[in-house]
């Protein structure tokens, strides 16, 4: 299922193109040529566990895409946003609760993006307005939303109705191996798949994509030519403030379908962990939720059917082991730049 | 947008600034300036650092608004908000720090701002076509496909030039666009400001060296202390005449040994000249002498770049008590790892460093020092001081964890204190007081303190990086004093700089360094700017010029 995206891993490096086939580009190809070839394995060998964990892996890796790609269309304007994982909790706390006491699971999700993007735009206030420390900013955010919903949090409340259900589409969803993973979704999974290839093209395409680009690589020459960085950079870091949002209204209204306590468990930093093994590339990025989805719905299907006799909390363990193991590894994918101007703001002289 | 530029009416002043004053709290950078650029010429702003070319132009182009004066750009009176508007109206800037976007390319790198699009993309064909028109029409050949950091310096700088020419501009300011490139590269970049001319585009060119405004000039407008102190012509003046201009007084640089001239400053004091080259010939000669000792032994020394590329690839090189050996090459070739890799800042994959018959190879920073080198960084603000420490702190970074410095790992204040006023008496460092932080000096006297540091101590060895970067004459001319007087004591001296004119003023020996290796020694008593340039690019040697230095 990484098919699609494993050469992508290496035309989304070099901003400027890519030139003939790259050890990292032959490295992502044979991999996720085994990776298929073992999945089929799989696949034939139990085919209903093979479909749970696959069903499990895309819905892991569409929270962590949303967090990813709200995190790399800041860090390529130059702005960490370490900030996701209060983004995601406090949007999932608003999504439910609107949710919950209009009986609309829709403007449950129009609350939580726009919980998102309000985070986004304090983000934006703090690290380009005010020019405070990028990752304090986002540290308050974390822990502002950990606060704020801890404190409303209340435990009688229930969504009331189902949460949001798949959706077939049609023959698609018949398809061995992928279809029910991809093609018997939700309408939020959906719909994060085609943000998933728009923002791709768009990030690498458009003008305002080449203008973030340029406001990330080196504020003063996008200045020189009469891009406002300042502006655009509020925008950005706002506007993406919104994909989180819709990752929160996503985690409480059709992944889980209520609201805990720190119900996002760390996963608005595995996103910044997923953003740059895809080398801040929405497609990139979506194959690397894949795998990191993998490994939590691996580790979800090992403690339900007690594959092991290991404690769950060692066998919970499995995707934040990985997490450290790939990050560290990622040398071997060859070792990407950071934005140049990454972290620092920008002032007008 | 494009093809517009010639067929326009022509203005009769494309730009200008009439008594344009500006001041920065009480320091008055410009004061009263007058310049006007006329179609087709190059106007050349020629005066040290600080004395008011940034401020003027910056002026000239929106970026700064003027206390007083007048800006027309075209024949019409402007009050320019920012750079935009200047832009608007023609006027491009020519960056001496290249305004480029590294990973981008270059098509993206000049169309940025101003994409030509098609539904919110960039029309990736329309915006090449164009590129490829201008680059052909004003003959600026260059890869539109290529990654700007993948590109020489002389390379980016035509896309730079493209950048403004993009934007229809009539006026290109060309910030001290020569600093970076070979000989040449400048060749070439004045052969194309020529052609450039030729089309109606106005230059206004800043610079310091005066090789370049006899040469490709033609109004001159010197600056001193943000005043016009001269408005001339090539024709009706000298290289000597400009820099006593430019200065203020008559300038010696000393061991200017040639006609061509080092800043081509030298030619003012022939009498000197003679003089300096009688008394340390001696010395010069005995650099050759294999009776003095070899202080530096570097063998077969191989080095990596940050990014891991081979920078400096088997190199050899012999510097010997009492002589300097001047590195001449265009940055990037190697010099910054191969300085690197002797003070210890580097770790050599391979090859040896022996210094005063003692092995450095893999030293620390701190081994070197002790051992008795003295580091002059390239970049001063990074490796040579820290710059909210104070003056007397930064006098003994070398040495502060030694007596008479430290006692007991406690520092002794009093020593320092006194150490650093000696520092800054006898290498005339401008500053209030020792205590105030080496921010607050200017590049010229940064400079003199690091050299005043280094100096203080008894050394063997000096590693002399780009000594005189950006620093005016007054600050140039001390500190090529005192880098002799070093040399004259007996101690060895590699100079490592990008200006060749400081390398052929200052060097007994000069070797040259392509691609990091050494490819030449040449003599600088004989080789000629054009020889060296040519090896500088990566011609290979001819046997005229390889004899030489044995």
């Amino acid at each position: 299922m990484t098919a699609g995206a494993g050469p992508d891993l290496a035309t989304a490096s070099g901003v400027a193109g890519v030139r003939g086939w790259s050890p990292q580009r032959m490295w992502s190809v044979a991999g996720a040529v085994v990776l298929v070839a073992c999945v089929w394995g799989f696949y034939a060998w139990d085919g209903a566990q093979t479909t749970a964990v696959l069903g499990g892996t895309v819905r892991a890796a569409t929270l962590l895409v949303l967090g990813a790609m709200c995190g790399m269309i800041g860090e390529r304007s130059g702005i960490v946003n370490i900030g996701i994982e209060g983004q995601f909790l406090m949007s999932a706390f608003t999504a439910f609760t609107v949710a919950s006491m209009s009986g609309s699971l829709f403007l449950g999700v129009v609350a939580g993006v726009s919980t998102g993007l309000a985070m986004g735009w304090m983000l934006a206030a703090m690290s380009v307005g005010l020019r405070t420390d990028q990752i304090i900013a986002g540290t308050v955010l974390n822990i502002a939303a950990l606060g704020l919903t801890s404190f409303f949090y209340d435990r009688g409340r229930s969504l009331g109705q189902p949460k949001y259900q798949s959706i077939e589409l049609g023959p698609l969803a018949d398809l061995p191996v992928v279809g029910t993973a991809l093609f018997n979704r939700p309408p939020l999974t959906y719909l994060a798949l085609v943000l998933v290839v728009v923002l791709h093209v768009l990030l690498l395409r458009s003008v305002w994509g080449m203008r973030t680009t340029a406001i990330g690589e080196h504020p003063g020459a996008a200045a020189t030519v009469g891009i406002d960085v300042i502006r655009l950079r509020y925008w950005n870091v706002t506007l993406a403030g919104g994909l989180a949002g819709l990752g929160g209204a996503y985690l409480a209204l059709e992944s889980v379908g209520t609201f805990t306590r720190a119900m996002s468990g760390g996963r608005g930093f595995l996103a910044l962990a997923v953003m740059i093994f895809g080398r801040r590339t929405p497609l990139g990025a979506y194959a690397a939720a894949l795998f990191f989805g993998f490994t939590t719905a691996l580790q979800g299907q090992f403690q339900l059917n007690d594959t092991f006799d290991i404690p769950a909390q060692f066998v919970g363990m499995l995707p934040f082991v990985v997490t450290i193991i790939v990050v560290a590894a990622a040398g071997l994918f060859g070792r990407m730049r950071d934005p140049a101007a990454l972290g620092q703001p920008y002032e007008v002289r | 947008m494009v093809a517009t530029a010639v067929s326009q009416a022509e203005p009769e002043v494309l730009l200008a600034g009439h008594g344009i004053t500006k001041c920065f709290g009480p320091v008055v950078a410009n004061d009263d300036v007058s310049v006007e650029l006329r179609p087709g010429r190059i106007l050349a702003l020629l005066g040290e650092n600080g004395a008011g070319k940034s401020t003027l132009v910056n002026v000239l182009f929106g970026l700064h608004r003027p206390d007083a004066g007048q800006v027309v750009i075209a024949d019409e009176n402007v009050e320019l908000s920012s750079p935009h508007d200047a832009i608007a109206r023609g006027v491009g800037m020519v960056h001496q720090h290249f305004q480029l976007v590294p990973p981008m390319s270059v098509v993206r790198n000049i169309v940025l701002g101003a994409e030509p699009r098609k539904l919110g993309m960039i029309d990736v064909t329309q915006a090449r076509r164009r590129v490829l028109e201008l680059a052909d029409r004003f003959g600026l050949h260059v890869d539109p496909d290529a990654a700007v950091e993948d590109l020489p310096v002389g390379a980016q700088q035509r896309v730079e030039i493209l950048k403004a020419l993009y934007r229809d501009a009539r006026v290109l300011i060309a910030d001290e666009p020569t600093a970076v490139l070979t000989p040449q590269e400048t060749d070439h970049l004045l052969d194309v400001l020529r052609g450039l001319t030729a089309q109606g585009v106005g230059i206004v060119f800043i610079t310091h060296k005066l090789r370049e405004v006899m040469a490709a000039a033609d109004d001159i407008v010197v600056l001193r202390e943000g005043k016009v102190v001269g408005t001339t012509t090539p024709a009706q003046t000298s290289e000597a005449a400009l820099a006593e201009l430019m200065v203020g007084r008559a300038v010696d640089l000393h061991g200017d040994r040639f006609e061509s001239g080092a800043t081509g400053v030298g030619s003012a004091a022939p009498a000197e000249i003679a003089a300096d080259d009688a008394a340390p010939t001696s010395e010069a000669m005995a650099a050759d002498d294999p009776e003095r000792p070899v202080v530096l032994d570097i063998a077969g020394l191989c080095a990596d770049d940050d990014r891991g590329q081979r920078a400096v690839d088997e190199l050899s090189l012999e510097v010997r008590a009492g002589e300097i050996v001047g590195v001449a090459g265009v940055e990037g070739n190697g010099q910054r790892e191969l300085v690197e890799a002797i003070t210890g800042l580097r770790h050599a994959t391979a090859g040896t460093v022996s210094i005063s018959d003692r092995d450095a190879s893999g030293a620390r920073p701190r081994q070197v020092t002790v051992i008795g080198v003295g580091h002059i960084p390239e970049d001063r603000a990074k490796h040579g001081l820290i710059g909210s420490y104070s003056v007397a702190d930064n006098s003994v970074l070398n040495r502060y964890f030694k007596r008479p410095f430290a006692a007991g790992g406690m520092l002794r204040r009093d020593r320092i204190d006194s150490h650093a006023r000696d520092v800054v008496a006898t290498f005339d460092v401008r500053t209030p007081d020792v205590e105030s932080p080496a921010d607050s000096l200017s590049g010229g006297n940064k400079q003199k303190l690091i050299v005043g540091r280094e100096f203080s101590d008894e050394i063997d060895l000096l590693i002399a990086a780009q000594p005189t970067r950006g620093i005016d004459i007054g600050a140039i001319e001390f500190i090529w004093h005192r880098i002799r007087e070093r040399r004259d004591g007996g101690t060895a001296v590699l100079l490592v700089s990008a200006e060749l004119d400081e390398v052929l003023a200052l060097s007994d020996r000069v070797v040259v360094m392509y691609e990091g290796r050494i490819v030449a020694t040449v003599d600088p008593r004989t080789a000629t700017r054009e020889e060296i340039g040519l090896l500088m690019a990566g011609a290979a040697p001819g046997t005229e010029c390889s004899v030489a230095g044995g």
